[in-house]
C-alpha cells in the first residue's frame, strides 16, 4: 500500500521524506507504523477517515472563514497518518526552542527599557523605534517575572536529516493548540492499538500547564489564587472554538469585552452576583483592539482603561501588549544575533537563510538572483506583497526590483525551500505532502514546552502552502519517548 | 457565572422550547388542512396559528395567500421569521456556542447535530408525504436536548437559567395558543357545539400534546370547561400554565438559594404560583378568559424582566 515517493519538483533537490528513505525503507522512528500500515486495507482507512470527520463535526471543532456568508464554519481537514519525531530530534528542538524564547523575552525587556541592543549597533534604531508593532506606551514598564511573551508558537520547517529551521516566531496570539489536543484525542479513539505499540509523549497536560503559567505571572499585590479569564473577540472570530476550549479545559471564564468593566482601580467581570474581580487576562484580542481609550478608539472588543490598570500592576495581560515587535519579519532576520547577544551562546536553531535588502551587499545579491528567491514585504500593513521568483514573470521581477530599490528596508528575501514531506491519506491513496511544525511554548516562572505541537500539511499535491484557509490540513504529531 | 452566560442559557432554553411548540402548531395546522369539513375552512386556522406565533398580519410578512405550503414554509424555514424552526434552532445553537464551556458535551452535541441535520431538510420537503417526518424529527431533537440537559448537566445555576427560559417560553406559548382560540372555550360555544367545536377543542389539546392524556384523566368527551381546566390549571399536565409557572418558580427559588439574591423575581413567581393554585375555571370565565390570558402573558413577561434585572443579564 505504501511506496517510496522521492520526487523532484521545479528542478529542486529531492525533497526529504520524514517516513521513508529514498530506497523506500522506513526511517527508525516510523518502522512500527509502516509495519502496521502493511496490515491495513484501504477501505478500513476510508472508514476511519469518515469517523474522524464525524467526531470533529459533532464536537463543533471548526474555524470560521471570513467573508463567506453561508455555512461559514468549516472543519479543518484532518489527516490520519501521524507525523513522528524521534526522541533525539525532539531533545534538539526543545533545547533550541527554549533558548530562542528566553532570548526573545530578554529582547522585549531590553527594547522597552534601555535598548542596549540598539546601542551596541546590532539592530538599527529605526527598525525598532519606527516599527508599527513597537508600543512606546510599554517603555519602562516591568511585567511580572519580566515575561512579555508567555504563549509562543514557533513555526519550524525541515529540509533534511538534520535540517530544522525556524520560519517564523509567533509572539502575539498564536492559535492552533486546540487542534493539537483534539487531534490527539481523535487519534487515541480511532487507533488505540497504535498507542499501545508506541511510547508517545502526552500532550494533554497543556491546559494545566497553561493555567500554571498564567498563575505564575499574577500581579504582585495579588495574594492567593488569582482569578483568570480568557478574553475572546466573540463567536465570529475564526479561533473562537479554541478560546472556548481553553477556558473550559482550564476551568476559567470565557469573557468578551462587554463582560468586563474597569472600576475603582480594578478589572471586574459582570456576573450573576454582581461584579467579580479579575487578576490575569489571557487575551485573544489584538493589541490595537485591547483598549479603546489607549489604542483604537473604535474597538468594540476590548475594555476601556485596561491598559492603565496593566501599567499600574493591577492586572496582568497575557501576552503583554507590544510583543509584535519581536516577531516582525524585519526583526526576524536579526533573531540569531538576538540569541547570541542575550544568551552569550551560539543559536541552536537556525533561521531560514534571509537576506536583508537594507544592507547593500545583501541587496545586491538579492537583485542578482530574483529568479531563485522568495521576496517578502516586512510589515504586512499595506497590501501583502510577495514575489516567488521561480514562478514570476520577467516583468514582475523587474517591478519588484524597482520596489526594492525604492524602499530597501521594506524587503527581505529567502531561498525557495524544499520542505520535508510526510505521507498523507488523500484522495484515497497515500501520498507525500509538505508539512511544517508549530510547537507551543509557555513562559512564566519557568519555560514549559509541550512535546510535539501542531503539524500543518499542504494537502494539495506539490503545494507548499499549509494554511487552513488555503487547503491546508493538520496531523497528530508524535514525539517518541526513549 | 457571567451575566451574559445566564442570558445565553436562558435564551437557549427558550428557543429550543419554541422550536418544539412551532413544530406542534404546524402539525395541528397540517391535520386541520387535511380535514375538509372542519367548518369554516383551514385558512382561518392558519390565520390563528400565525397569530399564535406572533404574526397577526400575514400580509405584512409577504403571506398574501394562506396556502398550507406557504404558511408551513414560513413556520419552518423562513429565516426572516424569528420564530421559525430554522431560526429557533440557529438561535439556540448560537447561544449555546457562546457558552460552550457551560454545557456538557452531550448538550452541545445535541444542539449542534440538530442544527447541522436541519440543514439537510429543504423547503420543498413540506409536501404531505415528507412533512410528518420533519415534524417528528423536530420533536425528537428537542426531546433529546431536554434529556441531555436533565441527564448530564450539573444542576447548578446554569441549569436553572436554562429551565427558567424553558418554562417562561412554555408558559408564554400555552397562553398564546389558548388566547388565539379562546372563543371556542366559552360556555356559549358548547351550546353551539357540533363538529366544529370538537375539532377546535382537539386542536387546542393537540397543540399542547394533551389530547390523549385528557381522555386518561377525564374519561369523558371534550368539554370546553374541562379543556380549559386541563390546559390552564392542571398541575400534572406538563404544558399547562400552572405546571409551567410552578417550574418557573422552582428555577427562581433554586437560583435564589444558590446566589443569595433574586428576591424580586422570586416573589413575583411565588405570587403567580399561588394565584394559579387557588384559581377555578368559573372564576376565570367570570373575569373573562381573554382578559385572564392577557394578564397571564403580561405576568410571565414581568417575571422574565425582573429575573434579568436580578441576575444582571439584560
Amino acid at each position: 500500500m505504501l511506496k517510496a515517493q522521492a520526487y523532484t519538483s521545479d528542478g529542486q533537490a529531492t525533497m526529504f521524506d520524514e517516513m521513508l528513505r529514498p530506497d523506500g525503507t522506513p526511517r527508525p522512528a516510523y518502522a512500527e507504523l509502516v509495519a502496521w500500515f502493511g496490515r491495513q486495507n484501504r477501505s478500513s482507512f476510508r472508514q476511519k477517515q469518515q469517523e474522524a470527520l464525524a467526531i470533529f463535526s459533532r464536537l463543533g471543532i471548526t474555524f470560521a472563514v471570513y467573508g463567506a456568508s453561508e455555512a461559514n464554519e468549516k472543519i479543518i481537514p484532518f489527516d490520519l497518518i501521524p507525523r513522528i519525531i524521534s526522541a533525539a530530534e525532539w531533545r534538539f528542538l526543545e533545547r533550541g526552542i527554549e533558548q530562542r524564547v528566553r532570548a526573545l523575552n530578554a529582547f522585549l525587556h531590553d527594547i522597552y527599557h534601555r535598548q542596549e541592543i540598539v546601542r551596541a549597533g546590532i539592530i538599527p534604531s529605526e527598525m525598532v523605534n519606527r516599527n508599527d508593532a513597537f508600543l512606546p506606551e510599554m517603555m519602562g514598564f516591568d511585567p511580572p517575572e519580566k515575561v512579555y511573551a508567555h504563549i509562543i508558537g514557533i513555526d519550524i520547517v525541515r529540509t533534511g536529516e538534520n535540517g530544522f529551521y525556524v520560519l517564523e516566531d509567533n509572539l502575539r496570539t498564536p492559535s492552533g493548540v486546540s487542534y493539537m489536543l483534539e487531534n490527539r484525542e481523535a487519534m487515541m479513539r480511532l487507533f488505540p492499538e497504535l498507542f499501545a505499540a508506541h511510547r508517545v509523549a502526552p500532550v494533554e497536560r497543556y491546559p494545566e500547564l497553561l493555567r500554571q503559567t498564567l498563575e505564575s505571572v499574577r500581579p504582585l499585590h495579588c495574594n492567593g489564587d488569582p482569578t483568570i479569564a480568557v478574553l475572546t473577540p466573540g463567536i465570529y472570530n475564526s479561533a473562537y472554538f479554541e478560546h472556548a476550549f481553553l477556558a473550559d479545559q482550564m476551568g476559567v471564564e470565557l469573557v468578551q469585552g462587554s463582560d468586563l468593566i474597569v472600576d475603582e482601580g480594578a478589572l471586574f467581570m459582570r456576573t450573576i452576583r454582581g461584579k467579580e474581580k479579575l487578576d490575569v487576562i489571557y487575551r485573544r484580542v489584538d493589541d490595537a483592539f485591547l483598549d479603546p481609550l489607549n489604542f483604537r478608539p473604535d474597538s468594540m472588543l476590548g475594555v476601556a482603561g485596561i491598559f492603565d490598570l496593566y501599567r499600574a500592576g493591577k492586572v496582568t495581560i497575557v501576552n503583554a501588549p507590544g510583543t509584535g515587535i519581536a516577531d516582525d519579519k524585519a526583526v526576524y532576520a536579526y533573531v540569531p544575533d538576538i540569541v547570541s547577544f542575550y544568551t552569550g551562546e551560539k543559536p541552536i536553531l537556525e533561521n531560514v537563510q534571509t537576506f536583508r535588502c537594507s544592507i547593500d551587499d545583501e541587496r545586491a545579491y538579492v537583485l542578482d538572483r530574483l529568479d531563485e528567491l522568495v521576496v517578502k514585504e516586512v510589515h504586512g500593513s499595506g497590501g501583502y506583497g510577495m514575489l516567488i521568483g521561480p514562478h514570476a514573470s520577467k516583468k514582475e521581477r523587474a517591478d519588484f526590483a524597482d520596489r526594492i530599490n525604492a524602499r530597501p528596508g521594506n524587503y527581505i528575501a529567502q531561498p525557495t525551500l524544499a520542505l520535508s514531506t510526510c505521507p498523507s491519506f488523500c484522495a484515497d491513496a497515500i501520498d507525500p505532502r509538505h508539512v511544517d511544525l508549530r510547537p507551543f511554548v509557555l513562559v512564566g516562572d519557568r519555560i514549559r514546552v509541550t512535546p510535539g505541537g501542531l503539524t500543518r500539511v499542504a494537502l494539495k499535491k506539490g503545494s507548499l502552502v499549509v494554511n487552513s484557509s488555503q487547503g491546508g490540513g493538520t496531523k497528530d504529531t508524535w514525539v517518541l519517548e526513549d | 457565572m457571567l451575566g451574559r452566560t445566564a442570558s445565553n442559557l436562558f435564551w437557549m432554553g427558550r428557543y429550543m422550547e419554541r422550536a418544539e411548540n412551532v413544530a406542534r402548531l404546524t402539525e395541528v395546522g397540517h391535520r386541520l388542512s387535511l380535514t375538509p369539513d372542519a367548518g369554516s375552512g383551514y385558512r382561518e386556522d392558519w390565520q390563528a396559528t400565525l397569530a399564535t406565533v406572533g404574526c397577526p398580519d400575514p400580509a405584512a410578512v409577504g403571506l398574501t395567500k394562506l396556502t398550507s405550503e406557504a404558511v408551513q414554509k414560513y413556520l419552518l424555514f423562513d429565516r426572516k421569521n424569528p420564530s421559525s424552526v430554522a431560526s429557533c434552532l440557529e438561535a439556540a445553537r448560537t447561544n449555546g456556542r457562546s457558552v460552550r464551556t457551560a454545557l456538557t458535551r452531550e448538550v452541545w452535541e445535541t444542539l449542534n447535530t440538530a442544527w447541522i441535520e436541519f440543514g439537510a431538510f429543504k423547503s420543498d420537503d413540506i409536501h404531505p408525504g415528507k412533512l410528518p417526518e420533519l415534524l417528528d424529527w423536530v420533536r425528537q431533537k428537542t426531546s433529546m436536548f431536554r434529556g441531555a440537559v436533565q441527564g448530564t448537566l450539573l444542576h447548578d445555576a446554569g441549569y436553572r437559567f436554562l429551565q427558567l427560559g424553558n418554562f417562561i417560553e412554555r408558559s408564554d406559548n400555552t397562553a398564546r395558543i389558548l388566547d388565539t382560540r379562546y372563543s371556542v372555550l366559552l360556555p356559549t360555544t358548547e351550546a353551539a357545539g357540533g363538529e366544529r367545536g370538537m375539532y377546535q377543542w382537539e386542536t387546542i389539546l393537540r397543540s399542547v400534546a394533551a389530547h390523549r392524556s385528557y381522555r386518561h384523566v377525564f374519561k369523558d368527551r371534550y368539554r370546553p370547561a374541562l379543556v380549559a381546566e386541563f390546559v390552564i390549571l392542571r398541575k400534572e399536565m406538563p404544558r399547562s400554565l400552572r405546571y409551567s409557572q410552578d417550574h418557573v418558580r422552582r428555577a427562581l427559588a433554586g437560583l435564589a438559594t444558590i446566589t443569595g439574591g433574586g428576591a424580586a423575581s422570586l416573589e413575583l413567581a411565588e405570587e403567580a404560583s399561588i394565584t394559579l393554585r387557588d384559581m377555578q375555571i368559573p372564576a376565570i370565565l367570570k373575569f373573562g378568559l381573554h382578559e385572564y390570558l392577557t394578564e397571564s402573558l403580561r405576568r410571565t413577561a414581568a417575571i422574565a424582566d425582573t429575573a434579568a434585572a436580578d441576575y444582571y443579564f439584560n
